[in-house]
Parts: structure tokens; C-alpha cells; sequence
């Protein structure tokens, strides 16, 4: 077991290399719980959801449906990256990182109450994630919920006292599932007889590295924007007239020149890419945000921030020894296939 | 921590030198670091004809969590190291006494053996450790 965020939770149950085959092969679960759902209330949700996250509210036109954004402060860092759920027009739900949680609800809090919006962590929610090719099945039949296999991607829906999202972290399809504290147990053993494999965070970091997925505090944090972080795409500079908080800074940024980029990187050679190695490149060097083995490739792979600038090669100074790497597109790992 | 082979000595960072017969010394690393390693996934083991002293650092195995160096037990050359890590490092997890080992020194001073921990003593400080 590990301090994560201030809660125990286990690294791994049996193998971390099996449980992350378990996941991309069939089925795995992860108890997620640790994580903060926040629930908004009013009319003006979308008011808020405009001013605060870097990626546009009104992308999401139908219930259910759900964004991944950032949350930005004034200088364009990153304060946490989050899901939001579109459920009513004055209902909203967020799900953020467990470390982040105070200053998450501080900084929403601090901008809800102008706007007549009711901002509530739901600690009364677990969250259970099951990821793999054979989640959706197994969590509709274990929760007798035939009309979940209908949800589309990055699409929601409650089902009785269970909230199911089609979303995850680990590059393969599944659902997140928000319920009562006191329901979690026994969903958790259902899922179990029913040969889902539980996994821990060392699977789930492997799962969703391979999937090219940032991990808040390792891959951007308050001192980067997501134009150095990889999530440029998150951000919606259209339309012009959103003036969300951290827009000017990205503009500003942008208009110099952004300095630094978030590459992914697979090494050529034997060892391991770990975090804080040092990235040498033709136009600089940076460093290792988030490194380690890809069990699916079965060779090492990062996400690297470098100095900006077009890169085909790179060498990692893996303790003393200069190693080769090629950098590639992400993800490394989707639906259970290579991709690089 | 019942299956430590009685021929075995260890350092208190949890690797193990065993004398053969013919005086060379083999030498991995424990049952308990493997576990606590986790899988690993690449093993960087000594060249033939490196000369180690007791007490540095002479490979490293990587899991899936962490690098970990591995000390020398003993003064000595290398005669051999354990090719077959490179594309089986689980070797290490599924059997560290045997078919998990990492190289094989030629002593220079085998009265260094005498400084190591017993299997029992051994044992004992894994108990606490744990």
C-alpha cells in the first residue's frame, strides 16, 4: 500500500504486469474512489464551466455527454485536469484528482458563489473503473443494466443508483462507475466472481502511459501551460470571445512562442525511462516527466519536456549511460494494439 | 522466509553469494527483494573480466516500479554474468536462488564471505524489515 493524495491505496494485488494484461485483454478494475466528484448546481453552470476550464462548455450540446478539460489559473498553469458531465442545464458534474481536491474546490468555490452556483464534493461517491475490451459487458450484466452497452464514447448515464460513464484512463473502452460508498463493496466483489481482475495504481500508471495520457503533478502542473504539457488539444481558443481565466497568458504565449514541447518518446535501446532523467536534444535539453516500462510493447517508453522544435531522435542520460530514443506520435497503445 | 537454501550468505541489501565448488562465488539477489521489486523487466549485469569491490555497486535490476543497484558481496573479477537476464529478467522473480542468478566472481579474498549474514540472520532482519 502507498500514501496517494492522502488516501492508502494498494500498487499492486498480485503482478502489476498481469493485472495490465488483464486490462488490455479482457477486463481489469480499479478502485478510483480516491477521486473527488463535484457536483454544481444552478442556472448558470455554464457560465462558470466558460470562465473556468481551458476547453470549451458548449462543446457538450446533448446530457450526458462529457469534456476533458484543464482548469487554469491567470498565468495559464495548470491547476488540474478534469471530466465534466453535462447532466442537466443545472447540473453539472466534475470528477478531479485526489491531490488537487482543496484547491480545486477553493478555486471552483471562489468563482461559483458571483454566479449563484452551489459547488458539492460528493463524499458520499466511490468510483470504480473497469477498463478492457470486456468491461462494458461484464458491468451491465453485473449490474443488470442491458441499456449501458447503448452509451456512446464519453457518454453518461444513471442506471438506478449507478452513474456509468463510458470514460477511463487506460487507452481501452469500459466504464467509470460513480456509486454509494455502500454499494462499492459489493459491486467490486460481483465484478470479481465474474473474473474481473482488480488492478492497482502501478497497472493504471502503465495502462495509461502507454495510452499517452498526462498524470497531473508528473506531467503539468502549475508551472506549465498545456501548450508544454501536450494539451493543446484541450484548449478551445474558438470562439475568441470566451475569455476564460488563463486565456490571456496562452495568447501571450503563444504570440512569443511557446519554448518548451511535450514529446513521447520510445527507447531504442535496453534499460528503462524513468521520471527526472535527462533528455538531450538538438535543440536543447529537457527532462523525463513521466518514464517507465510499457508492458503491451514490451520496451521502454516517456513523455519527455524539451525545448521546442521539430525532433526525430533524442538521448536520455540514463545514469551515465546516453541511450537512444525515437520520438512518436501518441498514443503508444490503443484498443489493446500498438501504435508505434 | 522459510526456503532461504542453507548454502547462501547475504548482504544486508538483500543480495546473496554462494561459494561452488570449484571456489568461484555466484551471486543474485533475495527472495525478499524480488517481491519487493515487483516484476522486472531489464537487468544490467557486470561484464566478463570487471574487477568489483565488496560493498559497490555492480548492476541493476529495473521493475516495473523502480531501479534498484545491486552490490557486491565479495571482492573479485567476474568471470561470468547470467546472459539469459537480458530477455528473461522475470527469471529473477519466478526463481532468485537458481536460475535467477546475475553473474559468478573469482574471489580475491574469500575470507570476505565470513563478513556476510547467515541465511537465519538473514532472515531475522527481513522479520523486522517487514
Amino acid at each position: 500500500m502507498v500514501d496517494f493524495g492522502g488516501w492508502d491505496m494498494p500498487l499492486v494485488y498480485t503482478s502489476q504486469l498481469d493485472e495490465h494484461h488483464a486490462v488490455r485483454r479482457a477486463a481489469g478494475m480499479f478502485d478510483v474512489s480516491h477521486m473527488c466528484v463535484v457536483d454544481l448546481h444552478g442556472a448558470d453552470c455554464r457560465g462558470l464551466l466558460r470562465l473556468i476550464l481551458a476547453n470549451d462548455i458548449d462543446k457538450l450540446k446533448r446530457r450526458g455527454k462529457a469534456l476533458y478539460s484543464c482548469m487554469l489559473d491567470q498565468r495559464g498553469g495548470v491547476i488540474d485536469d478534469l471530466i465534466v458531465y453535462f447532466l442537466a442545464d443545472d447540473h453539472f458534474r466534475a470528477v478531479v484528482n485526489a491531490g488537487t481536491r482543496d484547491k480545486d474546490l477553493a478555486w471552483i468555490e471562489s468563482h461559483a458563489s458571483d454566479l449563484g452556483v452551489r459547488v458539492e464534493a460528493r463524499d458520499d461517491l466511490a468510483i470504480i473503473a473497469c477498463q478492457g475490451p470486456q468491461a462494458r459487458a461484464q458491468v451491465a450484466q453485473a449490474i443488470g443494466a442491458p441499456a449501458a452497452l447503448d452509451l456512446a464514447r464519453f457518454e453518461a448515464a444513471s442506471f438506478g443508483a449507478y452513474f456509468l460513464a463510458r470514460t477511463g484512463y487506460t487507452g481501452e473502452d469500459g466504464f467509470e462507475v460513480v456509486l454509494p460508498n455502500s454499494d462499492a463493496v459489493a459491486l467490486w466483489e460481483a465484478l470479481r466472481q465474474r473474473g474481473v481482475v482488480p488492478a492497482g495504481l502501478g497497472a493504471r500508471d502503465t495502462l495509461r502511459l502507454e495510452a499517452g495520457l498526462n498524470l497531473y503533478g508528473q506531467d503539468m502542473d502549475e508551472t506549465t501551460t498545456p501548450f508544454e504539457s501536450g494539451l493543446a488539444w484541450t484548449v478551445a481558443m474558438e470562439p475568441a470571445a470566451r475569455d476564460f481565466i488563463g486565456r490571456a497568458a496562452l495568447q501571450a504565449q503563444r504570440a512569443s512562442g511557446v519554448p518548451r514541447q511535450m514529446i513521447a518518446l520510445v527507447l531504442e535501446d535496453k534499460g528503462v525511462l524513468r521520471h527526472a532523467q535527462v533528455v538531450h536534444t538538438a535543440h536543447g535539453s529537457g527532462e523525463i516527466c513521466s518514464g517507465g516500462f510499457a508492458p503491451t510493447l514490451e520496451r521502454s517508453i516517456a513523455l519527455a519536456r524539451v525545448p521546442s522544435g521539430a525532433l526525430d531522435a533524442v538521448e536520455v542520460d540514463i545514469r551515465g549511460r546516453m541511450a537512444a530514443a525515437r520520438v512518436v506520435n501518441l498514443p503508444f497503445v490503443r484498443d489493446g494494439r500498438a501504435r508505434i | 522466509m522459510n526456503e532461504i537454501p542453507g548454502d547462501l550468505k547475504f548482504l544486508k541489501s538483500h543480495e546473496w553469494a554462494r561459494i561452488e565448488d570449484d571456489g568461484s562465488v555466484t551471486i543474485g539477489i533475495s527472495e525478499f527483494a524480488q517481491s519487493q521489486l515487483g516484476d522486472l523487466v531489464y537487468v544490467e549485469v557486470p561484464h566478463e573480466g570487471d574487477t568489483l569491490q565488496a560493498g559497490h555497486s555492480c548492476a541493476v535490476v529495473e521493475s516495473v516500479k523502480a531501479a534498484s543497484d545491486v552490490y557486491s558481496p565479495i571482492s573479485g573479477t567476474v568471470l561470468r554474468s547470467n546472459a539469459a537476464l537480458s530477455d528473461r529478467p522475470e527469471a529473477i522473480n519466478e526463481d532468485p536462488y537458481g536460475d535467477g542468478w546475475i553473474f559468478v566472481l573469482k574471489p580475491s579474498d574469500l575470507a570476505e564471505m565470513d563478513e556476510l549474514l547467515s541465511p537465519d540472520d538473514y532472515a531475522e532482519l527481513v522479520e523486522s524489515a517487514s
